[in-house]
């Protein structure tokens, strides 16, 4: 209990003396002298809240004695930087274990309360005193809780950014089925966004195989819309200032009108009924080719 | 990066330290080479429409904070005659490739917003942006 | 800054250079028209791999050399270019239409050896 003559008995002086950063002096002192037992309070009351629980109990306390640590280094130095690393690399590798982003704020919120838990205690005689020392411990408390569930954040995104970025790849693999010869089969939808991709997939592609030809198939392409349209032509054009010849196939009736439609001179294009007539153009343009450099050498 | 970039622009060769200053910032805030590329492109257009029309003029590059996201804005300001027809100038000459024009559609096309103000004998503004994926 | 035209057989390669400014353009369409025409080459192989950018005037001035080296009875190659520059030039509208493209000088030769028979 915190009578008046506790808080009156406070010496006026030490108020002014008192700068936050000297607060924070003394708190970062506790907890450090107390590091072993509010730590193990820490990693109980993650158990108990049923935190975490993708990760073994030896590997909860390696984690709650790094945070803990970082933790009271933030206190003390003000400085975030080597917390918001650490709660970077932490979530590389949690992530992948399925740890959810409640888990990771709860835990650093569960930390701070056992902290906050243990001030109280401590300065529960001198009410003052502990208004001043939680006025200093909050805002840096709040500031780390902070940085971690955004860092935390941040790393999910990325990982999600670079999943979505294989599983995008995946569907519009560009394929070597000879020596000089690309396939690019195109199936589903294609927006804008995927109509660029490809086309820059395709580009590499032509660079890295030294392709000369190209076949296009939008056999599985079902609608194509102006934008789109305009693409594929942009991806023909840009394939031929590399060097390479592009055959498009499986182009259906609707798609020929849009191009039509468009303006798209398709005698610009060359196009072949089906992938396989395409494959047979491809293989005749480039035999020529072969031939006539294997005369040489 | 700290502030803006401005480039002035007063010859054919601030045109190619332009685009090359803009693939700097592009690369810096994070855009793929790609769209390094096309902004890089852009700004020489932006530049050399300068040079063509107004003589001298600035180019300034900068990080712009849009609604969830971040990107590049390129302003090329100038004082020389102003556009007569903007909607013509802004006409797609599509096919006519390498033509004589504003080369301004093809600006359009390689960036995601694009504003432009003229004023007959004040001058023209192009302002661009472009947001990271 | 200077373009290098290198003399090979009956070609002439031009090499540019990153960074080239309008009037280094407009110097070197003058400079290779001429060597064309003093060496009686067949074909000038421009390769632009070290551009990393292409824009409206470049390409302009590609497809003014093309026209006046075939009016000179000469043909053409542009090589090297870039993924990411050929992406930026088909959305300007830019695709050097009538102008032979290859892959890099390496392409560009073998196209050039194969249309004139011509072994080096």
């Amino acid at each position: 209990m915190i009578s008046k003559r506790d808080v009156a008995s406070v010496p006026p002086e030490s108020k002014r003396n008192e700068e936050p950063s000297e607060l924070l002096r003394e708190l970062v002192a506790h907890l450090r002298q107390n590091r072993t037992q509010l730590r193990e309070e820490w990693v109980v009351r993650i158990s108990e809240t049923r935190l975490l629980t993708a990760m073994t109990k030896e590997e909860i306390f390696a984690e709650a004695t790094s945070v803990y640590d970082s933790y009271v280094e933030a206190l003390e130095t003000e400085a975030f930087e080597a917390l918001q690393a650490y709660a970077r690399n932490l979530s590389e590798r949690i992530i992948p274990r399925g740890v959810e982003t409640h888990e990771v704020v709860g835990i650093v919120l569960l930390l701070r309360d056992v902290l906050a838990r243990s001030l109280f205690a401590k300065y529960q005689n001198d009410f003052k005193k502990l208004n001043r020392i939680l006025d200093a411990y909050e805002p840096a408390a709040n500031r780390i809780a902070n940085t971690v569930a955004v860092g935390f954040v941040q790393e999910r995104e990325r990982v999600i950014r670079q999943q979505q970025e294989a599983i995008r790849e995946l569907s519009t693999p560009v394929l070597q089925v000879r020596e000089r010869l690309l396939i690019l089969p195109i199936i589903g939808v294609i927006d804008p966004q995927r109509a660029r991709q490809l086309t820059e997939q395709l580009l590499r592609g032509i660079r890295t195989n030294r392709a000369k030809v190209v076949v296009i198939d939008i056999t599985g392409v079902a609608a194509m819309d102006v934008t789109v349209a305009n693409h594929l032509v942009q991806t023909v054009e840009a394939s031929r200032l590399l060097g390479a010849t592009v055959i498009v196939t499986g182009l259906s009736p609707e798609i020929a009108q849009t191009l039509v439609t468009i303006g798209v001179d398709l005698g610009k294009m060359n196009t072949v009924g089906d992938l396989q007539g395409g494959i047979e153009q491809a293989e005749r343009l480039l035999g020529y080719k072969v031939a006539t450099l294997a005369e040489q050498s | 990066m700290v502030g803006e970039i401005r480039v002035a622009i007063n010859s054919d060769q601030d045109i190619v330290s332009a685009r090359q200053k803009g693939r700097v910032v592009a690369n810096e805030l994070g855009f793929s080479s790609g769209d390094a590329t096309l902004i890089a492109t852009a700004i020489s257009e932006l530049a050399r429409n300068i040079v063509s029309y107004a003589r001298k003029g600035l180019i300034t590059i900068k990080k712009v904070n849009g609604h969830n996201r971040e990107g590049i804005a390129v302003i090329a300001a100038d004082e020389g005659p102003g556009i007569p027809d903007i909607r013509q100038a802004l006409r797609d000459g599509f096919s006519t490739s390498g033509s004589l024009g504003l080369g301004l559609p093809g600006v359009r096309r390689l960036m995601d917003e694009f504003e432009i103000t003229s004023q007959l004998g004040k001058g023209t503004t192009v302002a661009v942006k472009k947001w990271r994926q | 800054m200077e373009v290098p035209i290198l003399k090979q057989g009956a070609f002439l390669i031009a090499t540019f250079q990153a960074a080239l400014s309008d009037a280094d353009l407009n110097q070197l369409r003058m400079g290779l028209v001429q060597q064309v025409v003093k060496f009686r080459s067949r074909a000038v192989i421009v390769d632009v791999t070290a551009m990393d950018v292409m824009d409206s005037f470049a390409s302009r001035t590609l497809r003014e050399i093309a026209h006046m080296i075939r009016l000179r009875g000469a043909e053409t190659v542009i090589v090297g270019i870039q993924p990411e520059v050929a992406f930026a030039m088909v959305q300007l509208g830019l695709t050097l239409e009538g102008v032979a493209t290859a892959l890099d000088l390496e392409e560009g030769l073998a196209y050039l050896n194969e249309k004139f028979k011509v072994t080096n």
